[in-house]
């Protein structure tokens, strides 16, 4: 029972990784229907952004905040300057483009970095102050800081007129423009929250995988997993999504198929939840007119 | 029809005024080729993006390689059997997927090309795939009596199973069956009104294109007598998506030349930076993107009809 409450916490977790960024892969979809592969690239990088501030003395924290600023710009540089010209292109071009970006990314990770794995540090103490051995310090920090994540975005959409005005862009371009909306900007905005939180996955996972250039690729598949399953446009199903996702990696890892076959776990969810509940568990089934 | 003659004696004199790696190069080039062909069948034909081909590929090589090692079976007979086996995982792979769309298709086949590798280290069949080494097996050599070395003979055997391949495709595409595909990528209602079985059509077009691509990782291990699970990543899966993209999507020819991009612009990416090649690849791909967003193919047509502004007339009344 001990170890299974253990398996069951530290999947929630991990999964408020998955969870984190599930949600920035949604943002993006909502926003502009594609899914960003690249999405866990920028992530990893942002992270050895804050892994170089780190080392260079600057304190956990203020590296974080500077981190998140990097890739909001980075999201924002590269929704304008490389995603802007091909958005009327063929659906196709878009997703050749998209993975042009995580191949690019991860290869300067690896000429930038090198690659060898680096141990990243934990902002929370070694000991667990609460007296109690199911969850690491960092286990628990990193649920709260993605809590915290969650909750501002929220927030921010549903109380300030700037994510109104987002939320407008996405789901009707052409009534936005028309009170006045730059539809443009929105995107850019988007682009930019996805990074910023796609950077907070990464920082929260890199104490645990450790980092390196393909830290993300099993954490993309898993927040793909997690958005399938909530639903992909549903950004708070998708979110929900990702720590289940991540408690059922968890728990059948440890009791069914070992850590061997734990990424083929991700797929079968994806295959079950379209086969039995296509939209994903929190999302609209779309009814198409003829 | 010209040009095709013209374009088949050029692949046949190819092996005999190149150098042994150049002929080995242009193997692959031809074993991409199929590959690229079938993930658009799938994808430019039917309109179901799959980014997985790559787990298609690896059924096909791993089935010749363990038909050779284990049941002693000659290269050749070992073709069909993978062609086979791969059209059957294809269409019950296909079975679910009929229901999805877009973005929920990619997510799919793109985890299933993660998986892949994890899937063939797998200890449980381990003594069948050799586990994380792989299988390793003998060259074949050209048949006695024949004055070819083993590469000139692998590439003209390859080139044969390549013109095979075309023409079942391209006749497949053509007819009935081929209108019924593209209907439903056109649209689906209008298809299912005109009596078009489309989960049935939907799912046959998957194992049509795990097929093609079944056969290209047979051929693709017979040319290298290699497999292992590190072979077969997301990059190659991703690798043939960017040939149906850079060639052109729906498009017969346009395989080859996404093949050769697949083939050749990786070695050369290396060339330019040998300490970031991938990016100079991924720059390059973005870059032909913004230059010819309809592909190598759709670009050579818009530059046909601006010199020739009747051609595409002439070329349909030349069809009936």
């Amino acid at each position: 029972m001990q170890a299974f409450l253990h398996q069951l916490l530290s999947g929630i977790a991990t999964g408020g990784i998955y969870a984190s960024l599930a949600l920035a892969l949604v943002m993006i979809h909502q926003a502009t229907h594609h899914i960003n592969f690249a999405q866990g690239e920028l992530a990893m990088f942002a992270t050895y952004i804050a892994w170089t501030l780190v080392q260079a003395g600057v304190p956990y924290w203020a590296a974080f905040v500077l981190t998140l600023v990097f890739a909001f710009a980075l999201g924002v540089f590269l929704q304008n300057v490389v995603l802007r010209p091909v958005q009327n292109a063929p659906f196709f071009s878009v997703v050749i483009v998209f993975i042009g970006l995580l191949v690019i990314f991860n290869s300067l990770a690896g000429w930038i970095f090198t690659y060898t794995v680096k141990t990243f540090p934990s902002p929370f103490p070694i000991r667990a102050w609460y007296g109690s051995n199911y969850l690491s310090p960092h286990e628990v920090g990193m649920t709260a800081v993605t809590l915290v994540v969650l909750v501002l975005v929220f927030a921010f959409f549903r109380f300030t007129n700037l994510g109104l005005a987002m939320r407008g862009a996405a789901q009707n371009p052409a009534a936005s423009r028309l009170v006045g909306i730059s539809v443009g900007r929105m995107l850019a905005l988007g682009a930019g929250l996805a990074g910023a939180i796609g950077a907070v996955a990464g920082i929260m996972a890199a104490p645990i995988l450790y980092l390196e250039p393909n830290m993300m690729s099993g954490i993309l598949l898993y927040g793909l997993a997690g958005a399938v399953l909530g639903g992909i446009d549903n950004p708070w199903g998708a979110a929900l999504g990702g720590v289940m996702v991540g408690v059922l990696e968890n728990l059948a890892g440890a009791y069914v198929v070992g850590t061997e076959l734990k990424l083929s776990v991700a797929l079968l969810v994806i295959i079950f939840v379209l086969l039995f509940k296509p939209s994903g568990l929190f999302g609209r089934s779309i009814v198409v007119r003829v | 029809m010209l040009g095709i003659m013209a374009a088949l004696a050029l692949a046949v004199a190819l092996p005999f005024v190149v150098s042994g790696y150049r002929v080995f190069q242009f193997t692959m080039v031809l074993d991409y080729a199929i590959a690229v062909f079938g993930a658009n069948i799938l994808t430019g034909y039917n309109g179901q993006i799959a980014l997985g081909n790559g787990a298609f590929y690896a059924i096909g090589a791993y089935t010749v390689a363990i038909l050779m090692t284990h049941a002693g079976m000659p290269y050749w007979a070992t073709i069909p059997i993978a062609a086979g086996t791969c059209f059957v995982a294809g269409f019950l792979f296909g079975l679910p997927a009929l229901r999805l769309e877009g973005p929920y298709l990619a997510l799919t086949t793109f985890a299933l090309a993660v998986a892949t590798p994890q899937l063939l280290k797998y200890h449980g069949i381990e003594s069948w795939t050799g586990g994380v080494q792989g299988i390793l097996f003998d060259k074949p050599d050209a048949p006695a009596g024949v004055p070819l070395n083993s590469d000139q003979f692998l590439y003209l055997f390859c080139l044969f199973v390549t013109v095979i391949m075309f023409v079942l495709g391209a006749n497949l595409l053509r007819g009935r069956t081929g209108r019924a595909i593209i209907a439903i990528r056109d649209n689906p209602t209008a298809a299912a009104g005109m009596g078009i079985d489309t989960s049935l059509y939907k799912s046959l077009t998957f194992g049509v294109s795990a097929l093609f691509t079944g056969v290209a990782g047979a051929l693709g291990a017979i040319v290298t007598q290699f497999v292992s699970p590190d072979s077969f990543t997301l990059f190659l899966s991703i690798s043939f998506i960017v040939g149906v993209v850079i060639g052109g999507v729906a498009t017969v020819s346009g395989a080859f030349f996404g093949a050769l991009f697949v083939e050749f612009v990786p070695n050369y990416a290396d060339q330019i930076s040998k300490a970031a090649p991938w990016a100079i690849y991924g720059a390059l791909l973005i870059a032909f993107m913004y230059a010819m967003p309809t592909g190598v193919v759709g670009l050579l047509r818009l530059i046909v009809r601006r010199i020739d502004p009747q051609w595409a007339i002439r070329k349909d009344a030349g069809k009936q």
